[in-house]
C-alpha cells in the first residue's frame, strides 16, 4: 500500500461519509483507490467535472455535518481555492489533501513543495487560514489523516494534508487502526438536515450589514489565535547543544534526519527541528531556540518559502540560510552535509570578522 | 370568521428586498406554498445562487446554504449523494446558471443528480447593475451592451433548458413565465411536479425555469415587463414542457 492509499484507507478509517475528486497526477492513487472502497463501505464516491466542482461538492456535503474530503495536486488546488475561501467564510469543516508537484504553471507531475505559501498564507480571496499538516512518513500520513478529521470538525475549518509524489508513492509499513471521531467535538447542531422541529439553519459567507463582517473577521482571529495555541506541533532533535539547527518538513526531513545524524559522526553539532503543522507555525519553538551564534539552515523543495517563515520567527535573533531545490528536485544527504559545512565555516569567519 | 386565504408559512413574514414589479418574490412564494403544500418543509435544503436572490434564506423559512457564483448544482450534488431522503433544489439566476455555471449545471445533469433546480430566467444581470447576460435577447439594450445586443461577438440568448433537456440524465424540463395570473399558477404547478418526482425518486435532474420580469435593468414599468415576456421573450423562449421522462412510460 503506498502513502497515497494508506491515506485513503485512514480516511475511511476515520469516518469519511463522502468523497469527490477529479483526476491529477501524482494523487491518482487516492482517487482509484476510493472510487472501490467507498461503495463497498456504502458510502459516496463521485468523479466531478473540475477541481473547481470536487470543493463545492465537498462544501454541500459538509454543510450537512458529514465528514467528506477532496484530493488533487497543484495545480488542481489552485483550481480549489475558491471553494476553500467559501468553506472558510461559513466555517464549514473539511479536509484537503494536496499531493504536490512542480510549478509554477503546469509546471510538471515531480514531487516538490512548492506550494507551501498557498497552503499556509490562504491562496484564496479574503482573510483566512486553513491547519495544514505535513506528515514525512507513511505512518504520519495515516495518523494525519484521522487528526485531520477531527480538527476540521473540532475548530469547523479546512485542514490541508500536504505531502509530496514521493510520500504519495513510498511503501513503507504501516499500523492501521480505526480512528472514530473524537470523543469531544462539538455537535454540528448548525447543519442543514431539514427543519424539523426547530428554526432554520443557514450556512452562508456574506455579511453585509455594516459592521458584521468585521465581527466574523474578530471571530476568525479569536479561533485562529486558540488553535495557534494549542494545536501547533514540531519535533526536534539535539537541538540544546547545536552550533547549526535544520528546519524542514515533510520529505525533506527525512532526508535532513539522515544528514544531521552523518554530522554528528563527523564531529559538527548539528539539530533539527521539523513543523509538523506549517499552520500554525511552530514559531515559539524555534525562537526559543536562537542564539545569534548558531545559523538556521531551511531545506525545502522550493526556492525559500519556508525560510521566510524561520525568519519571521527568529525576529533577526539568529543568522539563516537556505538550501533550496525545485521543480522535481530532491536534496540528497551530500547536498546537506555540504551546505551544513559551508555554512558553519561562512558563520565562523564572518564571527571573526566582526 | 372563515380564513379563506393566508399566507403559507414558509414564507417569512417580512419584506423582501426585491424591486417592485421582480419576479423573484413571486417565484418565492409559489415555492413556499409548494413545499408547505407538499409537506416537507423539515426534509428541504434550499441553496441560494450569487445574484438578486442571494439573501433567499432571509425570506424562506426553511434550511439553505449560500453558494459560490454558479456552483450550486456542484453543491447539491455534495448534499443529495450524503442525504438521498432530503428534497435539494437549487434556486439560480442566469447570470449563475447560464454563464459561470454551465460547466456544473451540465455534468449535474450529465450524472443525473436528483435534485431540482429553479432556473429564474430575466435576460440579464440583476444584482450588479443590469449587464448582459447569455440569455439576453437580441438587440436588448444593457449596460454592456449599450447598443442592444449583437449575434456577431455576443451570440445569441442561449436555451439552456432545450440544451438540457437532450441529455439522458434529465428527467424533466419545463418553461414557464411570471407574466400573468394564469402564467403564475402554471409556475406552481410546474414547480410541485419537478419536487415530486423528486420525492418519488425518480432518475435525473428536474429543472424549471421562469421566465422572470426585471423591470429596474428592463428600464420599464412592472406591467409592461410582464408584458415583454409574453409579447417577445416567449419567442425566443417558448412556454411548455420540453421534457417530462417519467409521463412518457
Ligand atoms: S434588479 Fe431585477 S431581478 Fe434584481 S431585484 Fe431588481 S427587478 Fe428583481
Amino acid at each position: 500500500m503506498c502513502g497515497n492509499e494508506a491515506l485513503a484507507e485512514a480516511a475511511i478509517r476515520a469516518g469519511l461519509d463522502a468523497y469527490f475528486g477529479y483526476p491529477i497526477t501524482p494523487q491518482n492513487e487516492i482517487t482509484a483507490y476510493l472510487a472501490k472502497r467507498m461503495p463497498e463501505e456504502g458510502r459516496v464516491f463521485v468523479q466531478s467535472e473540475s477541481e473547481l466542482a470536487a470543493i463545492n461538492m465537498v462544501f454541500g456535503a459538509a454543510a450537512t455535518g458529514k465528514r467528506t474530503m477532496t484530493s488533487s495536486s497543484s495545480p488542481g488546488v489552485s483550481l480549489m481555492q475558491e471553494g476553500l475561501s467559501y468553506l472558510a467564510g461559513a466555517e464549514l469543516p473539511s479536509v484537503v489533501v494536496n499531493v504536490m508537484r512542480g510549478g509554477p504553471g503546469l509546471g510538471n507531475i515531480a514531487p516538490a513543495q512548492a506550494d507551501y505559501f498557498q497552503s499556509t498564507r490562504g491562496g484564496g480571496h479574503g482573510d483566512y487560514r486553513t491547519i495544514v499538516l505535513a506528515p514525512s512518513t507513511v505512518q504520519e500520513i495515516v495518523d494525519s489523516t484521522g487528526l485531520a478529521f477531527d480538527l476540521a470538525d473540532m475548530y469547523r475549518m479546512t485542514v490541508l494534508i500536504l505531502i509530496d509524489g514521493i510520500l504519495g508513492q513510498m511503501m513503507e509499513p504501516i499500523v492501521m487502526k480505526d480512528a472514530p471521531p473524537r470523543k469531544d467535538l462539538p455537535a454540528k447542531d448548525w447543519a442543514l438536515t431539514g427543519a424539523r422541529g426547530r428554526n432554520q439553519n443557514i450556512v452562508r459567507s456574506l455579511w453585509l450589514g455594516e459592521g458584521v463582517l468585521e465581527q466574523l473577521n474578530e471571530h476568525l482571529k479569536q479561533k485562529y489565535a486558540e488553535i495557534t495555541e494549542k494545536e501547533t506541533r514540531c519535533y526536534c532533535h539535539q537541538i540544546e547543544d547545536a552550533e547549526i539547527i535544520l528546519v524542514s518538513y515533510g520529505v525533506c526531513a527525512r532526508v535532513v534526519r539522515s544528514a544531521v545524524d552523518k554530522a554528528r559522526q563527523n564531529g559538527i553539532k548539528a539539530g533539527w527541528i521539523r513543523p509538523f503543522t506549517l499552520w500554525p507555525f511552530p514559531s515559539k519553538t524555534i525562537a526559543e531556540a536562537a542564539k545569534p551564534d548558531v545559523p538556521f539552515l531551511v531545506v525545502e523543495m522550493s526556492m525559500g518559502q519556508m525560510l521566510e517563515d524561520v525568519q519571521l520567527s527568529l525576529m533577526g535573533k539568529a543568522p539563516t540560510c537556505l538550501l533550496g531545490r525545485a521543480g522535481g528536485g530532491v536534496p540528497t544527504v551530500e547536498q546537506v552535509l555540504k551546505k551544513i559545512e559551508q555554512t558553519l565555516d561562512k558563520t565562523n569567519n564572518s564571527t571573526l570578522k566582526t | 370568521m372563515k380564513t379563506v386565504f393566508s399566507k403559507t408559512p414558509t414564507l417569512k413574514e417580512c419584506s423582501t428586498h426585491y424591486c417592485p414589479g421582480c419576479g423573484h418574490g413571486i417565484a418565492h412564494r409559489l415555492l413556499a406554498e409548494v413545499i408547505d403544500e407538499l409537506d416537507i418543509r423539515d426534509k428541504t435544503i434550499g441553496i441560494a445562487p450569487v445574484g438578486c436572490a442571494v439573501l433567499a434564506y432571509e425570506y424562506l423559512d426553511i434550511d439553505m446554504i449560500e453558494v459560490a457564483h454558479g456552483r450550486a448544482p456542484a453543491v447539491a450534488t455534495g448534499m443529495k449523494r450524503t442525504n438521498p431522503d432530503k428534497v435539494i433544489f437549487s434556486y439560480q439566476g442566469d447570470g449563475d446558471l447560464a454563464a459561470i455555471g454551465t460547466a456544473e449545471i451540465m455534468h449535474a445533469a450529465h450524472r443525473g443528480e436528483r435534485i431540482t433546480v429553479i432556473f429564474i430566467n430575466n435576460a440579464i444581470f440583476g444584482m450588479t447593475g443590469g449587464q448582459m447576460a447569455p440569455t439576453t435577447m437580441l438587440g436588448q439594450v444593457t449596460a454592456t451592451s449599450p447598443e442592444g445586443r449583437q449575434a456577431d461577438g455576443t451570440g445569441y440568448p442561449m436555451q439552456i433548458s432545450e440544451m438540457l433537456s437532450i441529455m439522458p440524465g434529465v428527467c424533466y424540463v419545463e418553461r414557464c413565465a411570471i407574466s400573468g395570473i394564469a402564467a403564475i399558477r402554471n409556475t406552481k404547478r410546474a414547480i410541485k411536479h419537478a419536487v415530486e418526482l423528486q420525492m418519488t425518486n425518480q432518475p435525473g435532474l428536474s429543472l424549471v425555469e421562469i421566465l422572470s420580469p426585471c423591470p429596474t435593468y428592463w428600464r420599464m414599468k412592472p406591467a409592461n415587463a410582464m408584458k415583454w415576456i409574453e409579447d417577445e421573450m416567449v419567442k425566443v423562449f417558448p412556454l411548455g414542457k420540453i421534457k417530462d421522462a417519467a409521463a412518457k412510460k
